[in-house]
């Protein structure tokens, strides 16, 4: 019953946050971050057991690993990035939200760039010319 | 899941505002404007260490 504790936990900071927010906004928004980081730290346990599987997986499969690693580090710079921009929105700083969000985008666009460039670089073997 | 810590900042919030309407209601005001500041940084030192946590898990999970 894991989802008992994270519902439970989220109740009781909804509340802390009701009574924080009229009295100390910056309060407020730090434990807003707090539970933020307390349930990613704990989902992170569950999150590396699926990402064992998915490598045993592409072990099987034979894929090459690099694919794997790509995928991965794209997922942990988005996870990141979300994390940081809901914070800064729920603060109503609209705009360092969207400036998180636009890096986040450019470094995955710069972290997919290999897996394009091997698309490309097969599809022009398959291509008979 | 260490949830200890949440509790810790909401009560640290809480009594921080208690304490804050209480210097402002004996006219206190700067007091207040530097119990809130502390407040603030001792807060914002434990978030950062809790974040330094969460990145690195972060990246030995991720592999970044």
């Amino acid at each position: 019953m894991e989802i008992a504790q994270v519902i439970g936990l989220a109740l009781i900071t909804t509340i802390f946050l009701l009574i924080l927010r009229q009295e100390k906004p910056v309060m407020a928004i730090l434990l807003s971050l707090v539970f933020s980081i307390v349930i990613l730290t704990s989902m992170m346990g569950k999150l590396s057991a699926i990402i064992d599987i998915m490598k045993e997986l592409t072990r099987r499969a034979g894929i090459n690993n690099f694919f794997l690693a790509t995928i991965l580090k794209i997922m942990g710079v988005a996870y990141l990035g979300e994390f940081a921009a809901v914070i800064c929105q729920d603060a109503g700083e609209q705009a360092v939200a969207k400036k998180v969000e636009f890096a986040a985008k450019i470094i995955i666009a710069v972290l997919a760039l290999p897996i394009l460039v091997a698309i490309l670089e097969s599809l022009l073997q398959l291509m008979p010319c | 899941m260490n949830i200890d810590i949440l509790f810790r900042i909401a009560g640290i919030g809480i009594l921080i505002s208690v304490l804050c309407i209480v210097l402002k209601q004996a006219q206190k005001q700067e007091q207040a404007e530097m119990l809130t500041l502390a407040g603030v940084v001792i807060v914002l030192i434990m978030v950062v260490q809790l974040m330094n946590q969460l990145f690195t898990t972060v990246r030995t999970v991720f592999n970044l």
